[in-house]
C-alpha cells in the first residue's frame, strides 16, 4: 500500500497508538520504567521512574540512550516513553529552576544505589538549599569520617542528581570539585541557589 | 535487553501496516494495541537471539485471528456496512487496496502481508499460519496475482 492510501497519516496514528499503549501498560502494571526528558538551564534532563518513584536523572552528557539501556538491564526491559508518571517531578524541576522551589517532594526509588553510597545520598537532602558541605563533612555525617574518596564516588555516581543535591558537596578549599553534569552545571545550580 | 521503547519505534510502523492489511483499516489500531501490550507483557522472557519482527508478527497474527472471529460473532447482517465516522475528521473514499485485500482468502492475505510487508521468509510464515513453506509461498504468490487482477496495476504490490 502506498503511503497516500493509509487511512491516517502514519506518524499521527503511531503517536496516538503509542499514547494508548502507555496508558494500557500503566493500567496493567506493565510499565516498569517510564521516562521523559525536560529542558532545563543545565540541559535536557532524562527523567525515569519506576512504580516506586523517580529512579534516574541523567544529564545530556551522560548519553540518554546508554542510560535507558542500563535501566533495561538493571531494572526491567519494560521501558517506555511515558511522560505522565513524570509530571510531578517535571513541574517541581520547573519551579526549582525558576527559583520558586527549594526542596523536592516526590517519591524516590534508590534501588540503583547501595550500601555506603546510599547512606551518602540519604544525607545530601539535609544540606540546606543555598549551603554546601565538604566531602569530609559528608563522610563524617554518613558515619565514615575517613571515607572521603568514597563520598566523591557516591556523588559522581548519584543516580538522582539535582533532585538529590550532590551539587552541594564541594572541596574543603571552597572549589567546586567534580560533577557528573560537568563543572558548568554545578556552577549554574550553586549560583541559582545562592541567588 | 533493548528497552521496549526501541522495539516500538523500530517495528511499530511495519506492524501497523501488517495489521491494516490483515484486519483492515478499521480494526488495525485495536490489533496493533493488543499486539504491543501482549508483547510488552512477554518481553522480559523473550529469547535474546529471537527475531523480534517475526515474534511481533506472530503475536499480531493471533490478535488478528481473535479480532476476525469476534467480528464474525457480531450479530450484524446487513447488505451495506454502515458508514463509519472518519477517526480524524477527514472524509475519504474507501481504500481500494484494502477492498481488494478483503476479497482474498485469509491465508493468502496473511501470507501477502507477512512476506511483502513484514519481509518474513516463507519458512517463518508457515510456522505462523500453519502448513508447509511451499504452501505459504504459493498463498503469497496467488494472493499477489489476485490483487494484480483486481486492481489491475503494479501498485497492487502492498
Amino acid at each position: 500500500m502506498t503511503e497516500a492510501r493509509e487511512s491516517t497519516a502514519p506518524d499521527e496514528a503511531l503517536e496516538r497508538l503509542h499514547a494508548r499503549l502507555t496508558v494500557a501498560a500503566e493500567r496493567d502494571g506493565l510499565l516498569d520504567v517510564a521516562y521523559r526528558t525536560v529542558d532545563t538551564p543545565v540541559g535536557s534532563l532524562l527523567l525515569a521512574a519506576t512504580e516506586q518513584g523517580l529512579v534516574r536523572v541523567a544529564f545530556p552528557g551522560q548519553d540518554h540512550e546508554a542510560v535507558l539501556t542500563a535501566l533495561a538491564e538493571q531494572v526491567s526491559p519494560r521501558v517506555l516513553a511515558a511522560p505522565a508518571r513524570l509530571d510531578a517531578v517535571s513541574t517541581q524541576l520547573d519551579e526549582y529552576f525558576t527559583g520558586n522551589r527549594r526542596e523536592f517532594d516526590v517519591p524516590l526509588d534508590f534501588r540503583l544505589s547501595k550500601g555506603f553510597r546510599r547512606a551518602v545520598l540519604a544525607h545530601l537532602p539535609r544540606i540546606a538549599y543555598g549551603g554546601t558541605e565538604s566531602y569530609a563533612q559528608v563522610a563524617a555525617a554518613a558515619g565514615s569520617p575517613r571515607a572521603v574518596r568514597a563520598v566523591g564516588t557516591a556523588c559522581a555516581t548519584n543516580p538522582l542528581p539535582v533532585v538529590v543535591p550532590c551539587h552541594r558537596v564541594v572541596r574543603s578549599d571552597g572549589s567546586f570539585g567534580g560533577y557528573a553534569g560537568g563543572p558548568e552545571a554545578k556552577r549554574t545550580l550553586l549560583t541559582l541557589e545562592s541567588g | 535487553m533493548t528497552p521496549f521503547e526501541r522495539i516500538v519505534t523500530e517495528h511499530g510502523p511495519v506492524v501497523l501496516r501488517v495489521c491494516r492489511a490483515v484486519v483492515g483499516p478499521v480494526d488495525a489500531e485495536d490489533a496493533w494495541s493488543e499486539t504491543f501490550l501482549s508483547a510488552l507483557q512477554a518481553y522480559p522472557r523473550l529469547d535474546p537471539t529471537a527475531n523480534v519482527q517475526a515474534w511481533l508478527v506472530t503475536i499480531a497474527h493471533r490478535k488478528a485471528v481473535d479480532i476476525t472471529r469476534a467480528r464474525a460473532r457480531r450479530p450484524v447482517s446487513v447488505e451495506q456496512v454502515p458508514e463509519r465516522p472518519a477517526v480524524d475528521g477527514v472524509p475519504r473514499e474507501p481504500d481500494p487496496v484494502w477492498a481488494a485485500l478483503r476479497e482474498l482468502p485469509d491465508k493468502q492475505r496473511q501470507a501477502v502481508a507477512y512476506h511483502h510487508i513484514a519481509g518474513l521468509p516463507y519458512r517463518e510464515i508457515a510456522e505462523i499460519i500453519g502448513g508447509s513453506t511451499d504452501a505459504a509461498r504459493r498463498a503469497a504468490a496467488d494472493g499477489i496475482a489476485r490483487l494484480r487482477a483486481t486492481i489491475g496495476t503494479e501498485e497492487a504490490m502492498p
